[in-house]
């Protein structure tokens, strides 16, 4: 019976190891359930907290020394429709944290790659997984176009008192 | 020690099967595999086909996967759904509008998917309203009724809405002759065969947008048009229709309508009748039908009242419709994938007659024919026929197609599918269905080039085949492997309403058509949309009150508003804000006798309230948004009539302002 035991024991193993072979299982933290099961499996060892994750980088985006009015009029108008809901312009949190202050908390690719890809970035980043736990509800994703996310960016650095 | 050993056994071959999981499948192994294998779609995986089918009596159409068998969504058509708000909300109402009103129900017995060249383009599904008769045509981008078409001079639209190999037109012809609508039909039953005709529709079909017209009908002898397909490849051009009820009876026809050896299937030349069309040789009568159309910008339908509609009568153009003997009140009439094969199906035959093109058009060519009816040629019956299947089963009813050279025949009474050659005519294979099976569908099973993968058979009576429910069963649909000689059931699944025909795509087809996720906020040209909570607001004109809402993970602004009072007529225009895929909002208000809403993100929507007494009305998301969701609420105060409580709308303050 013994000898029995060990035979278990090391199938048990054997099939262990064969199962996880396979590769491919499905991890996923239990705080973040990604509601649109598109994103890929998290693997936060590359991520960068400075840019984020998306198509943006520090180096592809031109930032002007001064503001931009137009563009910054611009997003201001994609503001009021997608984002307002949930974000005040003070610091003062409504659903989602307050934006004053967020270009000086954020370099400009992370807050493009967030609003432009939200969905990987709450699975990975820390601060946003901490505002997560706070805000309880998931950044939606707009669908901003690249345009859009840049001339939001412009109205948050306006927002933040940039001339 | 004889349980240890089979343990260790069981054990081992656990293991096994692990290590054989890890290599990649082939097409070989997933054949030979057991049913289960063959129909098992992993959590995560798609299915390889989808799967249209009729909602029958629930008036609906429903989407499967195939070959798990899954209901991935039932597209609300000819009936109000709940679920959807289709019919409740103010911007789907019209959708349902007909010349005799309102209809919240009807009957969907008939799928076709569009084609183009013979084969599914991917683009629409249409569908039939049986009882008050219209064609339906749903976008398969959103898989949303876009458009419902009302047929006059029709009852019992049955023969519908089969198309041709490029979608040229949606044929829809009537199954009860009936007086034509521009007489009095307030005649005596019993002069059926004097002032009764059936009707046959062409409803042309924008090659572009998919506009629905109904461009002429040809006005046929009294007698039930059964159903009907077009022909294809060598045959384009022609639609052949079966008919019973040659008898003209009035009343039991199921004695009276089975006197005859031979009813008929009608050969239309629609390419003819075209030509006689553009030469201005229809008559315009005077109807009213409707014609529904909805829009994905306006998020809303209108419903127009079309009085005029231009005929063709059978019996003044000598060389558009033929009659062909075929036994037995013939109901199933398929086109085989060549266009040369024409297969009819007598209800109460014992036998399957194929006719040939070629031969019909030799028998026209030589005037073959044996005399008339009611001033129709009559082609003779072996001058048409190109041989018959002997002994298939009893009552023959549907017929599908393999890329083999195989067809497939249901028997309703035999309850079976049945395998024969189409060159030879021999039987190849028979295979039980539970119970009484109606329709089949095989991939592409009606186009030039069908996918001989999977059969499936939807049929009229359950039984035992699931727990028991109280007297209502759903319907059995049952899924055949017929990949090879034997043709293999794998699996039951239980369809909504009744199915009827149903029609089955491969799915890269339909999900790489441009699927739409979301609609874009900034193209959303409702009249009360609210683009952003900085518009929301709330206006009253008269005793109507118009609410500019918007709906976001989790809140809805406003969500106060006092100053309603009895006698009002309230309207919720509610934009959902979002503009991510899969999330709707929901809207429901207490007291609502007109259901509720649910938004699509980007999409606006109107719930039309009437508040009967005064007092605090609660507002919620009905669809789980988020954590938050339970939070999604608000309340409306109610006023008597004639209150002076001011009109104030607000969100996040507990001190209304006023505007």
């Amino acid at each position: 019976m013994k000898n029995l035991t060990v035979y278990f024991v090391v199938l048990g193993i054997l099939t262990v190891a064969l199962l996880s072979s396979c590769g491919g299982s499905e991890t996923r933290s239990p705080n973040a359930p990604n509601p649109n099961g598109e994103s890929k499996n998290p693997n936060t060892s590359s991520y960068d907290p400075n840019r984020g994750e998306g198509k943006f980088t520090n180096d592809n985006i031109v930032i002007g020394s001064s503001l931009d009015a137009p563009m910054a009029k611009s997003g201001e108008a994609i503001v009021g429709t997608k984002c307002t809901s949930c974000h005040k312009l003070t610091a003062e949190k409504l659903v989602g944290p307050g934006w004053k202050g967020v270009t000086e908390r954020r370099k400009p690719a992370w807050i493009m790659n967030f609003i432009t890809n939200p969905d990987p970035m709450i699975d990975k980043d820390p601060a946003v997984q901490a505002a997560l736990e706070l805000c309880l509800v998931r950044m939606p994703n707009q669908s901003l176009t690249d345009e859009d996310a840049r001339h939001v960016l412009e109205f948050l650095r306006k927002n933040d008192g940039v001339k | 020690m004889n349980k240890s050993i089979s343990l260790i056994s069981l054990a081992t071959l656990c293991v096994l099967f692990f290590v054989t999981s890890c290599k990649p499948k082939n097409s070989g192994n997933a054949v030979s595999g057991d049913a289960a294998t063959k129909v098992y779609v992993a959590p995560g995986k798609y299915d390889e086909f989808y799967n249209f089918v009729s909602g029958g009596f629930s008036g609906q159409m429903s989407v499967y996967g195939i070959p798990s068998g899954r209901l991935l969504r039932v597209i609300p058509v000819f009936s109000v759904d709940p679920e959807k708000g289709w019919g409740y909300s103010e911007e789907t109402k019209p959708m349902l509008n007909t010349s005799h009103g309102m209809v919240p129900w009807d009957d969907l017995h008939h799928v076709q998917l569009s084609k183009t060249d013979g084969n599914y383009d991917g683009r629409w599904a249409f569908g039939n309203a049986n009882n008050t008769p219209r064609v339906a045509r749903i976008d398969l981008k959103t898989f949303r009724t876009t458009e419902i078409i009302e047929l006059p001079n029709s009852a019992g639209n049955h023969s519908s809405p089969f198309i041709t190999e490029n979608t040229e037109y949606v044929v829809a012809g009537t199954r009860f002759s009936i007086p034509p609508d521009d007489v009095n039909g307030d005649v005596a039953i019993n002069t059926y065969k004097k002032n009764f005709k059936g009707t046959l529709s062409f409803i042309s079909v924008g090659k572009e947008d998919g506009k629905m017209d109904i461009a002429f009908q040809i006005q046929c002898p009294g007698v039930n048009f059964d159903l009907s397909r077009a022909g294809k490849g060598k045959s384009h051009g022609w639609f052949f229709f079966s008919c019973y009820n040659t008898e003209q009876a009035n009343t039991l026809l199921e004695v009276n309508a089975s006197q005859k050896d031979k009813d008929f299937i009608m050969a239309v030349n629609w390419k003819k009748a075209e030509e006689y069309i553009k030469a201005g040789k229809g008559k315009k009568q005077a109807v009213r039908y409707a014609h529904n159309t909805y829009s994905d910008i306006t998020h809303s339908a209108t419903s127009e009242i079309k009085t005029e509609v231009t005929v063709l009568d059978s019996k003044e153009f000598a060389d558009i419709c033929y009659f062909i003997p075929c036994p037995k009140s013939p109901h199933g009439c398929d086109v085989d994938p060549t266009g040369e094969f024409i297969v009819g199906s007598g209800k109460l035959a014992a036998l399957i007659p194929v006719f040939g093109f070629d031969k019909i058009q030799k028998a026209i060519a030589d005037k073959a024919f044996d005399g008339e009816y009611e001033g129709i040629p009559v082609i003779k019956y072996e001058a048409a026929l190109y041989g018959e299947v002997k002994k298939p089963g009893l009552g023959p009813l549907h017929t599908e197609f393999d890329n083999n050279g195989n067809a497939y025949t249901s028997f309703f009474v035999s309850s079976e599918v049945v395998k024969w050659n189409i060159k030879d005519l021999k039987v190849l294979d028979r295979v039980a269905t539970y119970y009484s099976v109606g329709h089949l569908c095989v991939a592409g099973g009606d186009t030039k080039t069908p996918n001989g993968k999977y059969l499936i058979a939807y049929n009229k009576i359950t039984k035992d085949r699931y727990l028991p429910t109280g007297p209502e069963l759903s319907q059995s649909a049952q899924l055949y492997d017929i990949s090879g000689d034997k043709m293999q059931l794998i699996l039951d699944f239980p369809t909504i309403g009744e199915p009827h025909y149903a029609q089955m795509a491969p799915a890269d087809l339909i999900r790489n058509n441009g699927q739409l996720k979301i609609f874009k906020i900034a193209d959303n040209m409702n009249p009360f949309a609210t683009k952003g909570e900085g518009e929301s607001k709330v206006v009253r004109e008269g005793n109507k009150v118009h609410v500019y809402m918007t709906a976001i993970r989790s809140h809805f602004s406003p969500d106060n508003i006092e100053g309603v009072r009895v006698g009002d007529e309230v309207y919720f225009h509610i934009t959902n804000l979002e503009q991510d895929w899969d999330v709707p909002h929901g809207f429901a208000v207490k007291g609502a006798s007109n259901a509720e809403l649910l938004i699509m993100p980007g999409e606006t929507s109107t719930l039309k309230w009437v508040p009967e007494k005064a007092g605090m009305y609660p507002i919620y998301c009905t669809d789980f948004c988020s954590a938050l969701h339970q939070e999604m609420q608000g309340y409306v105060r109610v006023s008597p009539a004639g209150s002076n409580v001011p009109l104030s709308f607000s969100l996040g303050s507990t001190v209304p302002e006023t505007k």
